[in-house]
């Protein structure tokens, strides 16, 4: 008997002292959650909201909902093309990196050949360069080159970092697949090309996802590039959003609403990728 | 994993190679041109030696830059590294929740950074903004536009709201990989909690945890268009980083030379810490090997 009371109650202790500590841990979540969507939520609040509204009263949901803003967006072309400029110029951008880098990624992952680990440190490089350095020289390159406010300038500019960053994924996922199944299928009489295309790439799928994923994220996210090689015909949503901001001042209404628009293309893809995100981030490499 | 030696793998690496020689070494040599050339304009360039390197060394805007720059840096990692363990070892690990966490703790990383930039400016504004009006009605006087201390919580504030998810994501996926087998252990020899953190999290966290760091290391060390949108380096230089520097110096004012020679200076640090990066990342690789 006192045996047993003996061991109840340090066992009810140790409970209550579990019990607690998960108690905080959802705390810590929750809040660090809210501090999280609380500023999203205030762009989302504000985008549906006047402009007389916005600068008359806090309000934490719009007293009169209005889809003004969103309208005023979708019917104007200076603004609604900024969306299409740049998705333009991103996918451009994500289907030359991921095209690039499959071979070279397939390359690092199986061969060991002169040079390759310089090679492959100096891909890292160009992820890791500011691409503060690059804003002139990327100016007066695609000048001289007449590609200045192209799509295809920003989607070739953007390559300096989305290349390595899909090399380094894409290596990373094929480090993964055991050679043997290169073997066997090249004893099985494939040819390189036919081997990658039918056996190899199924078995990358995953990994080709992520990578595109993470170029068009990070050609999408970029201003500053984007901004210096482009000027008239090809006005990027970020050039749109901070010229109007510094233009009129006021129309903070619509502003938000472009910058609810900007999130959307992320969140919606971000659910497919959301078991491999860590991956991308930590370069292929968890 | 063994793998085959064959120099004919070049020709796999030759596109990339192309495309970034395209775009990263030409305009590199024109930033190396610039450095050492002087101008006054219509393309014409006269030799100036290092004059550049030296002026910019000397010049008190550049050492002020760089001061705020590694001040900036360090408050970031000392912040967003512990926060995004902490937060990270709250997430469930399985189940609709996981995933619904894991959506929700990314967002902020796919938002531009300019869009980033508006939503914490508009945020902060004392008129309208949620933050800004609930600080004024408490009696706070907070300006980003007069107050350098304040601009420096909101930029400091806004990287941490932007970034900490990344770290949390990392360690994360570290935590994942723990067998269960190891907290078994940890529960039959009544280990405290700070004892299973230390002994069993921490060690199998160290991998992506080092890819974290240097990862907001690099990218805090260039920030750009974040506090170029919220406070446009001001008020005054007291937010100016080296990035918006650079920018203001290179396209703002023109000076090539300096900006240059700046930008050379600048890539040569990060191309040193790139450098430690990559070895201690290939020999957590090959640690990983033998293990």
């Amino acid at each position: 008997m006192s045996a047993l009371s003996l061991t109840a109650i340090p066992r009810t202790r140790a409970k209550d002292k579990a019990g607690l500590r998960l108690l905080t841990s959802r705390l810590v979540l929750i809040g660090y959650l809210l501090f999280l969507l609380i500023p999203i939520y205030w762009l989302v609040n504000m985008s549906f909201k006047t402009n007389a509204e916005i600068m008359s009263s806090v309000n934490l949901w719009p007293e009169t909902p209005t889809l003004a803003n969103y309208a005023r967006i979708f019917g104007d072309p200076t603004w609604y093309m900024g969306y299409v400029n740049s998705l333009i110029y991103v996918v451009m951008n994500t289907v030359i990196s991921i095209t690039v880098a499959l071979p070279a990624a397939y390359a690092f992952s199986r061969y060991s050949f002169l040079g390759d680990k310089h090679l492959f440190f100096w891909l890292l490089t160009n992820r890791m360069a500011p691409p503060a350095v690059f804003a002139l020289p990327f100016f007066q390159l695609y000048s001289s080159v007449g590609l200045f406010d192209t799509h295809i300038a920003v989607a070739l500019a953007h390559c300096l970092f989305n290349v390595p960053l899909a090399v380094w994924i894409l290596e990373g996922f094929m480090r993964g697949v055991p050679k043997e199944i290169d073997e066997t299928a090249y004893i099985d009489g494939y040819s390189f090309p036919r081997f990658f295309l039918k056996i190899f790439m199924p078995l990358i799928a995953s990994g080709v996802g992520v990578a595109a994923f993470f170029c068009f994220m990070f050609s999408w996210v970029d201003l500053l590039i984007s901004r210096t090689l482009t000027s008239v015909d090809v006005k990027t949503i970020g050039v749109a959003m901070t010229r109007t901001s510094s233009a009129t001042g006021l129309d903070y209404g619509t502003l938000a609403a472009a910058g609810v628009l900007t999130i959307i293309p992320g969140a919606l893809v971000i659910w497919f990728v959301r078991n491999y995100i860590a991956k991308g981030f930590a370069l292929g490499r968890v | 994993m063994d793998k085959t030696q064959n120099n004919k793998a070049w020709f796999l690496v030759l596109p990339v190679l192309v495309l970034v020689a395209f775009s990263a070494v030409i305009p590199l040599m024109t930033v190396v041109n610039y450095s050492v050339n002087d101008t006054f304009g219509d393309n014409q360039f006269f030799w100036a030696g290092f004059e550049w390197f030296e002026e910019v060394l000397h010049s008190e805007r550049m050492h002020a830059a760089l001061w705020r720059q590694l001040l900036f840096s360090a408050i970031i990692l000392a912040i967003e590294v512990p926060l995004g363990i902490a937060v990270a070892l709250t997430m469930p690990k399985r189940g609709i929740w996981a995933s619904t966490c894991l959506v929700l703790v990314a967002l902020p990383l796919l938002i531009p950074f300019n869009v980033v930039g508006t939503i914490w400016q508009v945020f902060a504004r004392i008129d309208i903004g949620l933050m800004g009006a609930t600080l004024a009605a408490l009696g706070i006087d907070f300006n980003i536009g007069q107050s350098s201390l304040d601009a420096w919580i909101i930029v400091v504030g806004m990287d941490v709201w932007h970034w900490t998810s990344l770290v949390v994501l990392l360690s994360y996926a570290g935590l994942q990989s723990i067998p269960e087998a190891y907290y078994q252990a940890g529960r039959i020899d009544q280990a405290s909690r700070w004892a299973v953190f230390r002994y069993i999290e921490l060690p199998k966290m160290k991998g992506v945890l080092l890819i974290a760091v240097l990862l907001r290391f690099m990218d805090s060390f260039m920030i750009y268009t974040e506090p170029f949108v919220v406070t446009g380096g001001g008020p005054g230089s007291a937010t100016t980083f080296l990035s918006i520097d650079l920018v203001k110096m290179a396209i703002g004012q023109f000076d090539l030379g300096p900006a240059a020679a700046f930008s050379i200076m600048y890539f040569l640090v990060i191309l040193l810490v790139s450098w430690v990066f990559y070895t201690v990342m290939t020999n957590l690789d090959k640690e990983e090997e033998f293990e």
